[in-house]
């Protein structure tokens, strides 16, 4: 069946492309860009003062499911990446089991073919059980399917066994996901240390316990060669050793989420809000200006979510015992783009790479683009629309979002998927 | 007889200097009250208080229980050390349970900053924190303070010291905000271990157009500030809530920040020694230094009881008036 886009603003850095023009899809792939393309048998919609990008890519997810779908499951988590606008998500291994054999990788695959349009990757754990203390099956997963390696959620705190997995990952060409937390200078900590920690008497989880492990793997990165991506980098000193380390030639990645970027632990006030409790914790103001810098001039390579559904009774709870994380899936798109786009302190050619393009890169997923012959993904915008966020209107089964209640200005009003709609008209198409 | 502006007391930030004022003047009376052979006044007679202690705590809940009973409240415990929530239950389902039996003001104390927040939005009662995990303890603040401003009539210029586990202390968190407030010129002096991260921020900051409180200072070394102390304020060392030792051994603290018959001698002549209790003998104070006259704890304890009925009376009773008659 043939898809005609109609008067699209399409934006495709990776082509070359940005220019008001028809996108003509056939059999999930795209066969024409061309102005005044007549569609005489299949559906046309009008994208007139939409835009038109390459699907985005969000590689850093919690699905939660199996073993904690009363918190999300794959095909909720699938209808809020439409809603945001990602046509593909990147799953981590901390479910329940955990994601650490092959079969489970495979399992996980079937099950998200299932039951969501939306692509699922899946990122396999760096060691058995995510207990930092043996390597994992590796090279089962990759043959089952797995595009990455990762203990995310803790870290590998031995450095001798994070050597170890390095080397053994390196042999399968998929990146390490590294979580960057020296759990013996975090502590107890829930909170940025400093001051948020003092005036709310919470225990502090200093920057330099993310940093030093950031250091520690660029360091084990130059050692083994393996490629190495720094997860939800929080920090100013973070960010820049990862840029000093791609300075130096290293195959170093990092990415940075949508609540590090735009909230600060100064929006921590002593309502005890636990829906800004996150691992990492929002650091400074100054540390927040930094990472929109950085990402910007391309220290930073990728935006991704960190989304981390919960149930709500799970948040309501003192802010020691609540657990950490946000949903991100929904907003990320509408935060970068009022707070970097909509500013002008950035063109979306740029959210486009940072959004689209690197994620895949870093993760090897075939490229998509706005080409002839490229596989038909891709996010349509609507970068006139205003809207607030609000928990009632999440696809995902989660209302712990950081970003309730901010109001902000563009949003997917379409997304395909090999062809397929996953977003139509701004609402979620059920698989 | 004028009113609290805060509904709630969670944090010494939700009390304005008029408020403590207030506190600290209406406590008074009480203090006579509880001098009297028959110490009771039916002030608050109808109304339930309840002590919702989810933490271990003898004198603070005794002093909350004693003060709501001598004002005539209905003053039950509820809590304990087997809490609600070791069964399974949120502190939001427990607050809204205690709300369903028509509290008219609870005192919780908990191990997690943050908690009594929590009953203020899940139930209509008043609130008094009675400490919450590491953060405030604001009825020991309005004690101390009032102690303070017995013994030397007013708060402002007086030099305070506050001694010993800063990092921990939801009583600093509290004391080192009152004091300031008032006009008091704090210095913590603590190993930097037992500092938190930003200690100035603990201190209240100056209103916009006022001239600005004196700033505190920070010390490792008790008897370079020592001469010069009018309060010397010492903070228990809680074992329980210390992770990791933050000094090499009770010996070594006890000679670098505890009070003995030499830093006594060091002392002004009318300085005093205050301290929250329970007392850890040998470590904070030897015992030189316990049963010395300058040691008003039990002034504070005295006065903690006037301090809470004061509170209470001040957060429920307001205008009708009739302890004092």
């Amino acid at each position: 069946m043939a898809l005609l886009l109609k008067s699209a603003r399409c934006i495709d850095p990776s082509v070359g492309l940005d220019r008001v023009t028809d996108l003509l899809i056939r059999d999930g792939r795209i066969v024409e860009v061309a102005e005044g393309i007549q569609l005489n048998k299949g559906v046309e919609i009008d994208c007139t003062g939409l835009i038109a990008v390459p699907g985005l890519v969000d590689l850093h997810v919690h699905l939660r499911e199996p073993g904690q779908e009363h918190k999300e499951d794959i095909a909720s988590a699938g209808r809020a990446a439409a809603k945001g606008g990602f046509t593909a998500m990147c799953a981590m291994p901390n479910t329940v089991p955990t994601t650490d054999t092959g079969s489970r990788v495979k399992a996980v695959l079937a099950r998200a073919s299932e039951v969501t349009r939306t692509r699922v990757h899946v990122a396999g754990a760096l060691t058995a059980g995510l207990k930092g203390e043996a390597l994992s099956e590796m090279g089962d997963m990759r043959a089952h399917g797995a595009v990455a390696f990762t203990d995310d959620g803790r870290g590998v705190q031995d450095s001798g066994m994070m050597r170890r997995a390095m080397d053994y990952a390196k042999q399968f060409g998929l990146p390490v996901l590294a979580h960057c937390q020296d759990e013996s200078l975090s502590g107890e900590g829930v909170v940025n240390e400093g001051a948020v920690s003092t005036r709310l008497g919470l225990a502090g989880y200093p920057a330099c316990a993310e940093e030093l492990h950031i250091a520690r793997d660029i360091a084990l990165c130059e050692l083994t060669g393996c490629a190495l991506h720094v997860q939800h980098v929080s920090s100013a000193r973070g960010v820049a050793l990862v840029r000093a380390a791609k300075d130096a030639g290293l195959p170093v990645t990092c990415e940075v989420t949508p609540h590090h970027l735009f909230l600060c632990e100064d929006d921590i006030d002593d309502t005890y809000p636990t829906s800004l409790k996150m691992s990492p914790p929002l650091r400074t103001r100054e540390d927040r200006d930094a990472l929109q810098k950085a990402l910007l001039d391309g220290a930073i390579d990728c935006v991704a979510t960190d989304h981390a559904p919960h149930a709500p009774h799970e948040k309501a709870l003192e802010f020691e015992l609540a657990p950490n994380g946000t949903t991100g899936l929904e907003t990320a798109l509408g935060l970068v783009y009022t707070a970097l786009v909509a500013t002008g302190r950035a063109e979306l050619a740029l959210l486009v790479e940072r959004m689209a393009h690197a994620p895949r890169r870093i993760l090897g997923l075939d490229p998509v683009s706005l080409a002839v012959g490229s596989v038909a993904d891709l996010t349509v915008i609507d970068p006139a629309l205003h809207w607030t966020v609000e928990a009632s209107d999440f696809e995902s089964k989660a209302r712990n979002s950081a970003f309730v209640g901010r109001q902000l200005v563009g949003r997917a009003r379409h997304v395909l998927v090999d062809g397929y709609a996953t977003l139509e008209n701004g609402k979620a198409v059920p698989c | 007889m004028g009113a609290l502006s805060c509904r709630h007391v969670l944090s010494m930030s939700d009390l304005s200097v008029d408020d403590i004022d207030l506190v600290l003047e209406t406590a008074t009376p009480f203090k006579e009250v509880n001098e009297r052979a028959i110490k009771k006044t039916p002030t608050l007679r109808g109304l339930t208080v309840v002590n919702f202690f989810l933490e271990a705590s003898t004198r603070t809940r005794t002093s909350f229980e004693i003060a709501a009973k001598r004002l005539s409240a209905d003053a039950i415990n509820f809590g304990g050390s087997a809490s609600a929530t070791a069964k399974g239950e949120s502190l939001v389902d427990t607050a809204q349970t205690l709300d369903a039996m028509n509290c008219d003001l609870v005192v919780i104390r908990h191990r997690y900053a943050g908690s009594p927040f929590i009953l203020t939005q899940n139930m209509r009662a008043h609130v008094i924190n009675g400490g919450d995990g590491k953060h405030q303890h604001p009825t020991q603040a309005l004690l101390d303070l009032y102690t303070i401003r017995e013994r030397f009539g007013a708060v402002k210029g007086l030099r305070v010291g506050v001694v010993g586990d800063i990092a921990h202390s939801r009583v600093c968190g509290s004391l080192v905000w009152g004091l300031t407030a008032l006009g008091a010129q704090v210095v913590l002096v603590a190993p930097p271990t037992l500092l938190p991260a930003c200690p100035k921020l603990l201190a209240c900051p100056a209103t916009p157009g006022e001239p600005e409180t004196a700033p505190v200072t920070v010390s490792s070394r008790l008897d370079d500030v020592l001469p010069e102390l009018d309060v010397v304020y010492m903070l228990r060392i809680q074992m329980e809530r210390i992770e990791q030792a933050p000094f090499p051994s009770l010996r070594e603290y006890a000679q670098l920040f505890g009070i003995n018959r030499r830093r006594l001698a060091a002392m002004k002549p009318e300085a005093i020694i205050m301290h929250p209790g329970p007392v850890n003998r040998g470590v904070e104070l030897t015992s030189d230094a316990v049963d010395t006259a300058r040691n008003l704890l039990l002034y504070q304890v005295n006065a903690g009881v006037a301090v809470r009925m004061a509170l209470m009376y001040l957060l429920l009773g307001g205008e009708d008036d009739g302890f004092a008659s």
